[in-house]
């Protein structure tokens, strides 16, 4: 099997499972933080209670996520060779900078958290605390500055066959980052929220630990609310970006083949043969509009993206990947055909993914309601509908769905890239790893992975069942 | 051409690795003692406990040196984690194993053996295998012109286990028991701090022996052309001996460690006393590779095209914003490990464990 395909398929698979996680993780960090600054405040052994189990299941989610997450560090040196070759000077400060300033901050005091009860103040506790949430989504913010600059990269020149660094915050600061930064820890806030409302809403139904459940459907949807309001700008700052920096993943998103305004689809299926979509057409020009704010602003379609990218092709390999005398690419690959890229993204994936991304906005935004519905009838004290909280149990689904598709989107949009424009995807490989080496460790992944993830969920499964420590509540102090 | 910058970064990188060894070090140790001092419940709830609040922090630094090694020496970072694809997986799934094993451990009860196994396994492996891949690298590997590992899997993975690299990997281990075992006197009592420390002087002068062998194996080496023969290919060392020198000085830094280690273990004196001297070694062995190698980063055992320190570099306008960034982060993370370490000092405690 081609080496190119092994070894995208790795990380993607690899990727996918660590993005199951950093959005649990940070995205829980702050209810975790929220939790636990509640039980500082009020000193009422029902919050300690409330804190103490959610930084209990909190570990196990962190674990997995700590742990996935060296292979993708370790993946650009075993994986992508060439790529870290050409991007070294660039790519490497942010993963240095993340381990430095972020992850540190996040593990060490999230051992405070973990084990610190008792020994350290409820004050260094509550630091601790928001400290691990704030050093995750700093974390967030190198590792996003990264793939910001494989979009869009700045701040940087070609010479001697790699990138070079010209300007440091032109780097991190490149077009992309604020947009993706905002739009993806928004995202991640509601995945925390969500899972909040979820494991609250379990509580009330089976009458477990109400003032728990209660604690966690206030706190989610409050939380919510907020991120899935701010969810609007910040995917409108995103789209425009897109549209304006990377017009090429634009046409593919759309699977608009002639130039001119983009139009907006709800759903609809590719037609690559015919060069058509059939589906729900919301409005001619409606992309354009969504983006530009005018319906007849015209953008290139898939046609002159496939142009454009050839063209571009060309160009880098003319000289620029000059390495020790010889090409960069010859030493690439086994076979010929992937010496041949293909010339757009593939049309149909990216549609997909990104139709999916917005209408698991759609349930994200309607089991908001369900979980408000829920909200004031506890609030009133009377009790929630028996299936409204069974529906809020599948709550997490869509924001971690949405996640996953809209990460879809924004790297099969990239294809046939792996640096915009600069290097392609099928160049960036290492030579000296084969195809049968990426099968062991692809069956390995998958093995170990599957272990895990079946292990995480029990182990979850059993924790939520436990829920936290009983406490005795007088009646009526619950606010 | 080799800058200061080249030459500053190439000394960080091995600053960091130094504070990951001596760091996660204890930490693999503990986990590789595991089943071997852990005989019952208490003891293995408490050798958890040991590294519990701490491990996590400690394999950042790990993280750290991937990502400075690939900010500063790309192709360095390129050529070795694709040279030696399997072992680096090995050692990552190692790392992810122990991980989610530490922190279910607890949780899961009914599992405790197959977590159990997993954790000595986890820790064990990699305490070797960081040993080999610096024996590999200081004897160089076979490269093309782009840098890559010239031998087809799964020679290139046998290759990687030459007399010299093996014999490194053992050093490593033997340090890691020996930093596990201070560790340990550091943070029990009773019997398991009793047998913890009787262990320390016997992995010291394990570890003299094992060094002694492979810096006789590395001169003897130095004298056989790597390209004569399966001989060659075998033993022979490419280095370039510019540096060697500074090896040595640091080599003996090494092996006076070890013996006060093995002198102090003895006497019996203060446990962290005997901890801090281990560490030491560590710095000493790091630094021993280090000028062992230096200028090149990876030297190539075909003798044609060595990734050299000066050639591998980032440029020094991405070094010097590197530097600026680690001046800012280095001492707030020494300060996070403080407030750590200082919350969680002292032995442990029927108190603090949880099985």
């Amino acid at each position: 099997m081609d080496v190119e395909i092994l070894a995208r398929l790795q990380f993607a698979f690899t990727a996918a499972y660590h993005f199951l996680f950093v959005p649990t993780n940070v995205g829980l960090g702050l209810i975790v933080a929220l939790m636990q600054t509640r039980y500082y405040k009020t000193r009422k052994p029902e919050d300690l209670a409330v804190a103490k189990w959610w930084v209990k299941f909190f570990t196990i989610t962190f674990a997995m996520g700590v742990a996935t997450g060296i292979t993708m560090e370790f993946s650009f040196g075993t994986n992508w060779a060439n790529y870290a070759r050409f991007v070294g000077d660039i790519f490497g400060a942010p993963l240095a900078a993340e381990a430095l300033l972020a992850f540190f901050m996040e593990s060490t005091f999230l051992g405070v958290l973990l084990l610190g009860r008792g020994k350290v103040s409820e004050k260094f506790m509550t630091a601790a605390a928001w400290l691990v949430w704030a050093g995750s989504t700093f974390s967030c913010l190198w590792i996003l500055i990264a793939n910001s600059w494989m979009q869009t990269p700045g701040g940087y020149a070609i010479e001697g066959g790699k990138a070079v660094l010209t300007d440091f915050f032109g780097a991190a600061f490149n077009p992309s980052t604020l947009a993706r930064f905002t739009h993806t820890v928004d995202a991640i806030i509601i995945m925390g929220s969500f899972l909040a409302i979820a494991i609250g809403a379990y509580n009330l139904r089976n009458k477990k630990n109400e003032y728990f459940g209660k604690r966690q459907i206030q706190v989610g949807t409050i939380v919510a609310l907020v991120a899935v309001i701010l969810m609007l700008p910040f995917s409108h700052m995103q789209a425009t970006v897109v549209a304006d920096e990377q017009p090429e993943k634009l046409a593919a998103m759309e699977g608009q083949y002639e130039d001119g305004p983009a139009d907006l689809y709800l759903f609809g299926w590719v037609d690559e043969a015919n060069q058509t979509v059939n589906g729900i057409k919301l409005m001619d020009g409606g992309t354009s509009l969504l983006a530009w704010g005018d319906p007849t602003k015209e953008t290139i379609g898939l046609n002159t993206a496939s142009k454009n990218i050839e063209q571009r092709i060309a160009e880098v390999r003319s000289g620029e990947y000059l390495r020790n005398g010889e090409q960069f690419y010859q030493t690439v690959g086994s076979n010929e055909e992937s010496y041949a890229p293909a010339t757009t993204a593939p049309v149909q994936i990216t549609f997909q993914s990104y139709h999916l991304m917005v209408a698991l906005y759609g349930c994200i935004v309607l089991w908001l309601i369900f979980a408000f519905i829920v909200r004031g009838k506890i609030n009133k004290g009377q009790e929630a509908s028996s299936g409204l909280l069974k529906a809020l149990y599948f709550a997490p689904l869509f924001p971690i769905l949405a996640i996953e598709a809209g990460w879809f989107v924004a790297e099969f949009g990239r294809q046939p890239w792996i640096v915009w424009n600069e290097l392609l995807m099928v160049d960036a490989i290492s030579p000296a790893v084969d195809a049968p080496q990426l099968i062991i460790t692809m069956v390995l992944f998958l093995a170990v992975y599957a272990l895990l993830l079946f292990i995480l969920f029990k182990n979850a499964f059993r924790i939520i069942k436990e829920g936290p420590e009983q406490v005795e509540v007088i009646e009526g102090e619950v606010a | 051409m080799l800058t200061l910058w080249n030459v500053i970064w190439f000394i960080l990188i091995f600053v960091v690795i130094t504070g990951y060894f001596i760091l996660d070090g204890f930490d693999l140790g503990v986990g590789a003692l595991y089943p071997f001092l852990g005989k019952d419940e208490v003891k293995k709830a408490t050798l958890r406990r040991a590294i519990g609040p701490t491990w996590d922090g400690n394999e950042v630094w790990l993280l750290t040196g991937g990502g400075a090694l690939f900010a500063a020496f790309a192709p360095a970072y390129a050529t070795t984690f694709s040279g030696y694809y399997i072992a680096i997986m090995l050692v990552l799934f190692c790392l992810i194993v122990r991980a989610v094993s530490l922190e279910t451990r607890g949780h899961d009860p009914e599992r405790a053996k197959f977590w159990d196994a997993l954790f000595f396994l986890g820790s064990a492996l990699p305490a070797l295998l960081f040993g080999v891949a610096v024996g590999d690298t200081m004897m160089g590997i076979p490269m093309d012109a782009q840098g890559n590992m010239a031998l087809a899997f799964p020679i290139s993975f046998v290759f990687l286990l030459r007399p010299f690299a093996l014999l490194c990997g053992l050093v490593g281990l033997m340090q890691f028991l020996l930093l596990g075992a201070c560790w340990i006197a550091v943070k029990t009592e009773g019997e398991l701090h009793d047998k913890a420390a009787a262990l320390r002087p016997k992995f010291a002068l394990a570890e003299i022996v094992l060094f002694v062998l492979a810096s006789i194996l590395w001169f003897i080496g130095m004298g056989i052309d790597p390209q004569a023969g399966p001989m060659g290919a075998v033993f022979g060392i490419a280095a370039t001996p510019s540096l060697t020198i500074v090896s040595a000085i640091f080599a003996v830094v090494a092996l006076a460690g070890m013996a006060l280690t093995f002198l102090w273990a003895t006497k019996g004196e203060a446990d962290l006393k005997v901890f801090i001297v281990a560490a030491v070694i560590c710095l000493g062995l790091c630094f021993t590779a280090a000028f062992g190698m230096f200028p090149n980063w990876v030297p190539d055992s075909l003798m044609a095209n060595p990734v050299t320190v000066a050639e591998a570099a980032s440029e020094d306008f991405t070094l010097i914003w590197m530097f600026g960034i680690t001046i800012v982060g280095l001492p707030i993370l020494l300060f996070y490990h403080f407030l750590c370490y200082r919350a969680f000092a002292g032995k442990i405690t029927e108190a603090d464990l949880e099985y």
